[in-house]
């Protein structure tokens, strides 16, 4: 508690941890490039550098704020510092700017513009490194790399594994992993979160446009969309749209222009994952089976399993992803030659996730020999195909989804963010779907604030016992409470990405906490408007499991194997 | 793959100083000086067994010059490099050394494994510069002629 004087206006704070949170609350937009509230205090960059009235300067990110300090914050002296570090980070750095892939979003880019970097006076005199092109999910191009230390710290401290660490000393120093390894063949769950806080190009997402827009131009093939429930509330800022509102119906049309023959609902598979996964957990309850049951829609958390915990294999659902299920569906539905008309069929699915590119790819991601999801396409890449295109995305009218698979509940939607899974199975194991019945169910505590969120529900005279958790590193708390015998539940859902898929690593970046809460509650009026609540009583559903998919639901919907990637 | 009995020794260092991350470089010192080098996959598997990543152990052993990744030579030959050493021609005393075993900045140890030639900082041994050292022999006064005859030494010693 108490006052400081920052540019010679009194600013009071209370809690913040250091002078600079105060200096962003007084409206000022004080740069950094390694400093992120959800992760430690680096003090790299030594951008917020700031001046007191004594003349001396500290980095305001590392500094307790003290009552009666006198700051100031673009001093002559400061503002020549911090063109110089940027010209220093400029000089190591490949400036290869107007083809680079984050240029539209570059923090490194961004300052050199605010500051007026008008030239480099220095050499770059480190040696130019390979790019690491390893992965399906992510490149690592170590030229781009400013040492801020974000993707260390992201993978260590919010996603409790760690595959990358900094590596030599001084002006040698690098990011790689142990060994200077190839990042596909470590920990690395492709989760994406290290791209989403690196603030150049050092780390950005796998790019597939050139595939699918390959796919579309060819007349001998159908390429079928799907899109996910978080890509539809992240895409809309970018073209001037409110934050965080629902813009499939656009979305929709726009596929529909590029040349997609259809587009379907992932919100629709969402439905049929909580039809699977509900009548596994409860076969799982009635009938002694391994539980607690760990939810499978998350591959960068199936895969943190499979490797971090074996032991927990046979927990993990059977269930296929959303992703999974319609691209199974949606193939095998196209495998009839009536319905074929002689073409091939390509899925593309949108997704706001680097690690359904990896999930694509995992070994049980096949149906009778042929890959489900031929491509994945992340939100962000999607931004770029529509900007690609030309098309005003801002004016376009809103599109239904196309039948047969292009219907989901409410349920289906909240899939987007964390405990939306939960909350769908919980829906499903409900009696109706009155107001009231859905309000309680809102109200039970899967809907309320942090990271591990436990809670209990009645069912059928049991008490069922229940963990939500997003981020890994929480995740990895929960299990080791879980293994150790300390905690008991019977339903644990993860998801990899803290806050859930709308914060998933291949959403548009540079975020700020406000687009984190817009995101979550776009999902959640999207769930409002929706007609169907429980996934049980969408009429497309009902018809599928009596139709199409009678004595396939196996064969498609689940996993014959345990793949961690 | 290394040998059993290289984990079964890892272990026995392991178990002295504890399961713990602050564990990490007293352990490392101590494979090194059993092996005249840190195995990298002895380093994988400490680092599992005190319970940090493979990326911070990797992390902590770059930093120090003092661990090599790579099996060092029957006898380690540093020659100071430090400021008095160094104006006192410590530099012709290298690349002599170099030059005989064939090695270079690159180049460590000679494929025979006899020798190893790195550079250090300073030796604390000013006063008797340019200096260099034979595994645990301080060797004063240094000249390339002086140098290439301590190898020969060597040499004949095996």
């Amino acid at each position: 508690m108490g006052t400081i004087t920052i540019d010679g206006r009194k600013v009071e704070f209370t809690d913040e941890k250091n002078v600079l949170s105060i200096i962003r609350k007084a409206g000022i937009d004080i740069p950094t490039l390694c400093y992120h509230s959800e992760l430690s205090t680096f003090g790299a960059c030594r951008l917020c550098t700031v001046e007191d009235d004594r003349g001396r300067t500290f980095a305001s990110c590392s500094e307790e704020p003290r009552d009666g300090m006198v700051i100031y914050t673009n001093t002559g002296k400061l503002k020549k510092y911090r063109k110089m570090i940027i010209e220093l980070l400029l000089a190591a750095h490949c400036r290869d700017c107007t083809t680079c892939v984050k240029n539209d979003n570059c923090n490194l880019l961004e300052l050199a513009r605010r500051f007026g970097v008008g030239e480099v006076r220095f050499q770059n005199y480190r040696e130019e490194r390979p790019l690491d092109f390893s992965s399906p999910s992510i490149v690592r191009d170590p030229n781009k790399c400013i040492l801020c230390g974000n993707c260390v710290r992201v993978c260590s401290e919010l996603q409790g594994v760690g595959a990358l660490g900094f590596a030599h000393r001084g002006s040698e120093a690098m990011v790689m992993p142990a060994f200077d390894r190839e990042i596909a063949t470590t920990d690395c769950v492709n989760c994406g979160q290290c791209r989403v806080f690196c603030p150049t190009g050092a780390i950005s997402i796998r790019d597939n446009q050139e595939e699918v827009w390959a796919a579309l131009a060819d007349p001998t093939v159908r390429v079928v969309a799907q899109v996910a429930p978080a890509v539809r509330v992240a895409v809309g800022d970018a073209f001037g749209l409110t934050k965080g509102k629902s813009v499939m119906g656009k979305i929709v049309n726009v596929l529909h222009r590029m040349g997609f023959d259809e587009v379907y609902d992932t919100t629709f598979s969402a439905d049929l994952t909580i039809m699977e996964e509900s009548a596994e957990f409860l076969d799982r309850v009635k009938n002694g089976g391994t539980l607690p049951l760990l939810t499978s829609c998350c591959p960068a958390w199936v895969k943190f399993v499979g490797e971090q915990f074996p032991d927990f294999k046979d927990n993990v659902s059977t269930c296929r992803s959303p992703q999974g299920m319609l691209s199974a569906v949606v193939k095998e539905y196209f495998r009839d030659p009536e319905k074929a008309e002689g073409k091939k069929t390509v899925m593309v699915s949108f997704m706001p996730c680097t690690a359904k590119k990896m999930e694509a790819k995992r070994a049980n991601s096949y149906t009778e020999g042929e890959i489900d999801t031929d491509y994945v396409i992340t939100t962000t890449e999607l931004i770029k195909m529509i900007r690609t295109t030309g098309i005003d995305f801002a004016a376009l009218e809103s599109e239904a989804s196309d039948i047969p698979f292009g219907f989901g509940s409410g349920g289906g939607v909240i899939f987007g963010v964390t405990g939306g899974v939960t909350e769908a199975v919980i829906r499903r194991l409900a009696p109706d779907h009155s107001k009231e019945t859905m309000d309680s169910i809102a109200e039970c505590g899967v809907r309320q604030e942090g990271f591990i969120k436990e809670f209990s529900i009645p069912y059928d005279g049991m008490d069922v016992k229940i963990c939500v958790v997003s981020g890994l590193a929480n995740a990895r708390t929960v299990m080791e409470q879980v293994k150790s015998g300390e905690k008991e539940y019977h339903l644990i859902e993860v998801m990899a990405c803290r806050r859930g898929c709308v914060m998933g690593g291949g959403q548009p970046r540079l975020a700020g906490l406000k687009d984190k809460g817009a995101r979550a509650e776009g999902i959640y009026k999207a769930d409002n408007v929706s007609v169907v609540k429980k996934c049980d009583e969408n009429p497309m559903i009902v018809s599928l499991y009596e139709g199409f998919l009678k004595g396939k639901e196996h064969k498609l919907l689940h996993n014959e194997t345990f793949c961690s990637s | 793959m290394l040998e059993q009995s290289y984990f079964r020794k890892t272990d026995e260092i392991i178990e002295h100083y504890g399961r713990k991350a602050s564990s990490l470089i007293p352990i490392m010192q101590d494979i090194q000086a059993e092996y005249r080098y840190l195995p990298g996959e002895l380093l994988t598997y400490v680092a599992k067994e005190i319970g940090i990543t493979e990326a911070k152990a990797y992390s902590v052993a770059t930093f120090y010059e003092n661990f090599s990744f790579e099996a060092k030579g029957k006898y380690v030959i540093k020659v100071c490099d430090g400021t008095a050493c160094h104006v006192r021609k410590s530099t012709p005393v290298l690349e002599a050394l170099w030059k005989e075993l064939g090695l270079s900045k690159k180049k460590h140890t000679t494929d025979d494994m006899l020798f190893t030639v790195e550079t250090v900082s300073c030796l604390g041994a000013c006063g008797l510069a340019p200096t260099m050292m034979v595994n645990e022999e301080v060797y004063p006064s240094m000249t390339p002629e002086k140098a290439l005859a301590v190898i020969e030494e060597l040499r004949g010693r095996g």
